[in-house]
């Protein structure tokens, strides 16, 4: 089976401003949604408390309102996957000062009259850890983009460099935009799901960049335009493919690794998709806008080659006894 | 023999390696991947140290040295107080002022400073900075090893204490159920177990802190009735570091719960004097700053055994623990905790087993139909993955969690990727007329710098989640830097192998094998 047969080059450069144009509004938007609307933090990062629990038989979440809030004001209660199943959420100041108490029993015991109820899980966090957990994140955050910074540049060039973060960065913000938009709950998962599709991003954008350096050191295309439509257009096949089979598996997770993964699994499938895109038609223009010159890298690549040469030489000169 | 090449004997043994450590998973037996407690169910707790705490009780320490000496060498001195993490006092003979400065210098860690006045000398006394840090390392230390061995008595199944940045500790224990084992247990860990024995001052009354301090005294609340305060008088004449053995029994009249102590030959000599001095006055057993009871002395008790009585077995049984394994050397707070019921934990487990079987499933088949022998051959390597992922998993150790599960799905979608971009690079070939065996070399060659690129700065990103994440996090970061380095194993150098392999043996292969059509 073949998705893109032969060597037709497709021409994606022409199109790159209408993209650019795409991405910066998805990106504008996505910057206000999570300025103005913001996320809705999990208790990983804002503190609180989560009960699950399960009834026997599905039950009305009214009647289960009614009964926790006797004890428990404000509390926020919704199902959680099945009807059986509910989640209550507690906040922290709720409950301060008696984290020693019992809340899985007492819960227990005021629902009593709807049934047997199983707690699954109690999830208690004071609210300083999850500060804490925000400048964490921020850090593993900051850490990976120079830690990847440093070695794009060493392994190709500033430019290239500078474009994959950038491409990396808009992919972050429109997940993030999205994760704020549908009110996906951000806790810990989110943040590895983040990171996670960073490394992703990245691994696309890297795998056409490496084809564009390729370009540039066998070809003799000269406009850089050109160069980067047959570099993209020979790595497109891949690109889909892979897209393709790690899409497929993260829709897996989401469709089917329960209620507790899916904020993980929404958001990666959110940067699957746009990661793929940016890496076609986001990144390899900037190296343009960048200013990124095929003359001055092919110059560059010459020079690292003499010095290689002249050193070959040298040793060659010392081995044979000359000097 | 000559058609084996090192690629392939690499891959096999990788398989095989794979295998034999993948199995003892399955069978529970050891070295096996140890599933976190948001798979299995348990109980994750993370304590925060007061450290300032820590510190200050050293200070006190070196307060009532102060006192001791001044006392034993009759250099005579006023006002000795602690305030700001500074001990401060008056000397009130000058001309002893070398004798003390003697007796200063065999305490460690400390700053002084002096201040002449016309007769006296005013100290000022404060820790080090290095002091300070080594009481605050000291600390948590310390709450990590009596933390553990509290949980050790108590006889629980594999209970991990571990320290976490520089001042918590989390606390993992698998396997408890109900509710009220989880309450014991916080009861255990976070208790600072710190018995004192005052003795009741009976003469005077007080009802303010300051008023007390006038006598000397301080006030503490009574255990059952937190408003009744009890005035003792200080400083405490035993503490619980001469505690050798505590158990639990029931009184012999009221059969009621009680712990049992027993004090070491030093303390026995202190209870045996104090009891036998203060026979009919009521000595009162403090824990952690709670009066829990003040019986009056009969008669003098030598033998250095001591009974605390308390309200319930439970309670005694926890109370004797912790007073067995040590106080803590400052108090804990719970800033956090979790736990997972087992029936979640196994349902877990079945939807991310459920979500990683079909997505193998998903893209094994789209590799064979897209590539046919190409993609068997890349099929295998995926499968050796999985097994090479789990046996490394398995003797390292590691934790298998919830996203550490997601990760090991995420790097199936993953690992076929390098195998794409080495069949698409053969195709290539291929294409351009290249003859198979050399389009088949050419391909892996001119895949590998994209490849090995790619894959480092992935990897980059789960070094930063693993230096910077936490529980959970962790064990996600490794299983996709593990997954990462065996999928190079796997899909690079084993479906190399295996291609050499087939074409040493001279089977013949054509573009169709790579899923061209003619």
């Amino acid at each position: 089976m073949e998705f893109f047969k032969g060597n037709k080059v497709y021409d994606f450069m022409s199109k790159s401003k209408i993209f650019a144009f795409v991405s910066l509004v998805l990106v504008i938007f996505s910057l206000f949604l999570i300025f103005t609307k913001g996320f809705n933090w999990g208790i990983d990062f804002k503190g609180g408390v989560e009960i699950q629990i399960r009834f026997e038989k599905p039950v009305n979440i009214a009647d289960v309102r009614n009964l926790v809030s006797k004890e428990f004001k404000g509390a926020n209660i919704t199902t959680f996957g099945s009807p059986n199943e509910i989640l209550i959420r507690l906040n922290v100041n709720q409950v301060s000062g008696d984290v020693q108490k019992s809340l899985g029993e007492e819960i227990k015991k005021l629902l009593l009259p709807l049934g047997k109820v199983e707690i699954r899980r109690v999830d208690i966090v004071g609210a300083k850890v999850g500060n804490e957990l925000k400048e964490k994140g921020l850090k593993a955050l900051i850490f990976a983009i120079i830690g990847i910074l440093i070695y794009v540049s060493f392994r190709f060039e500033w430019r290239f460099a500078l474009a994959s973060v950038i491409a990396l960065m808009h992919d972050t913000i429109i997940s993030l935009g999205a994760v704020s938009l549908f009110n996906i709950e951000v806790n810990l998962d989110v943040l590895a799901a983040v990171l996670t599709l960073m490394g992703y991003s990245l691994n696309d954008t890297i795998v056409v960049f490496d084809r564009i350096r390729e370009e540039v050191r066998k070809s003799k295309i000269n406009d850089l335009a050109t160069l980067i439509n047959v570099a993209i257009s020979k790595t497109l096949s891949r690109t889909v493919l892979t897209s393709l089979t790690t899409f497929f598996v993260v829709l897996t997770l989401f469709l089917f690794g329960g209620e507790i993964i899916k904020p993980f699994s929404f958001t990666l499938l959110v940067g699957i998709i746009v990661g793929t895109y940016s890496s076609i038609f986001i990144a390899s223009p900037l190296l343009i806008w960048l200013g990124f010159r095929i003359d001055e890298y092919r110059k560059k690549l010459a020079e690292i080659e003499k010095r290689k040469k002249e050193k070959e030489k040298l040793r060659q000169m010392y081995q044979g006894g000359v000097v | 023999m000559k058609k084996l090449n090192y690629r392939l004997i690499i891959f096999l043994l990788a398989t095989v390696f794979g295998i034999a450590f993948t199995i003892p998973s399955f069978l529970g037996k050891k070295p096996r991947v140890n599933l976190g407690l948001d798979l299995q169910g348990g109980m994750y707790l993370v304590l925060g140290v007061k450290q300032d705490e820590a510190v200050k009780n050293k200070l006190k320490t070196i307060a009532s040295t102060i006192k001791y000496i001044s006392e034993k060498k009759e250099l005579f001195i006023d006002n000795l107080k602690i305030d700001n993490n500074k001990i401060t006092f008056e000397l009130i003979d000058k001309d002893d002022m070398k004798k003390m400065d003697e007796e200063l210098k065999s305490i460690k860690g400390i700053e002084v400073k002096k201040n002449i006045k016309n007769g006296s000398v005013e100290y000022s006394v404060t820790l080090t900075p290095a002091e300070i840090q080594k009481t605050k390392e000291d600390a948590i230390k310390l709450a990590v090893q009596t933390i553990r061995s509290r949980l050790d008595a108590f006889g629980l199944a594999e209970p991990s204490v571990t320290r976490q940045g520089k001042d918590k500790i989390v606390v993992e224990l698998p396997g408890i159920k109900t509710e009220k084992e989880k309450q014991n247990i916080k009861k255990l860990i976070s208790s600072s177990a710190h018995l004192e024995l005052y003795l009741v001052d009976d003469e005077h009354q007080a009802t303010t802190k300051e008023e007390a301090a006038k006598y000397g005294d301080i006030l503490l609340p009574d255990k059952d009735n937190p408003k009744r305060m009890w005035l003792l008088k200080t400083p405490p004449v035993l503490d619980g570091s001469m505690i050798t053995d505590a158990n639990v029994g029931f009184t012999q009249k009221t059969n009621q719960p009680a712990i049992f102590f027993t004090l070491n030959s030093e303390g026995a000599r202190i209870f045996g004097d104090v009891t036998g001095k203060n026979v009919g006055k009521r000595l009162a057993i403090v824990v952690d700053n709670r009066v829990y009871s003040a019986p009056v002395i009969q008669e003098r008790i030598g033998g250095g055994s001591g009974q605390i009585t308390v309200s319930s077995p439970d309670e005694a049984h926890i109370l004797a623990i912790a007073l067995r394994s040590g106080s803590l050397p400052a108090p804990v707070v719970l800033l956090e905790q979790r736990s997972v019921g087992a029936s979640l934990g196994a349902d877990s487990i079945r939807n991310s087993m459920i979500a990683l079987i079909s997505g193998f499933i998903v893209v094994v088949l789209f590799m064979a139909w897209y590539y046919r022998l190409a993609g068997i051959i890349a099929d295998i390597a995926l499968i050796t993955n999985l097994f090479l992922i789990t046996a490394i998993m398995a003797l390292f150790g590691a934790t298998l969690t919830l996203p550490g599960m997601a990760g090991i799905v995420l790097t199936v979608g993953m690992a076929v990727d390098a195998n794409v971009i080495i069949n698409e690079r053969i195709r290539e070939l291929i294409r351009e007329g290249v003859p198979i065996s050399k389009a088949i070399e050419g391909g892996y060659e001119n895949a590998m710098s994209a490849i090995l690129d790619a894959n480092i700065t992935t990897l980059i990103a789960a070094i930063a989640l693993f230096a910077y994440g936490t529980g959970t996090i962790k064990g996600f970061a490794i299983t996709m830097a593990i997954g990462i380095l065996a999928s190079m194993l796997t899909a690079i150098l084993g479906t190399h192998g295996i291609w050499q392999y087939l074409l040493a043996s001279g089977k013949k292969i054509t573009p169709r094998d790579f899923g061209m059509e003619e």
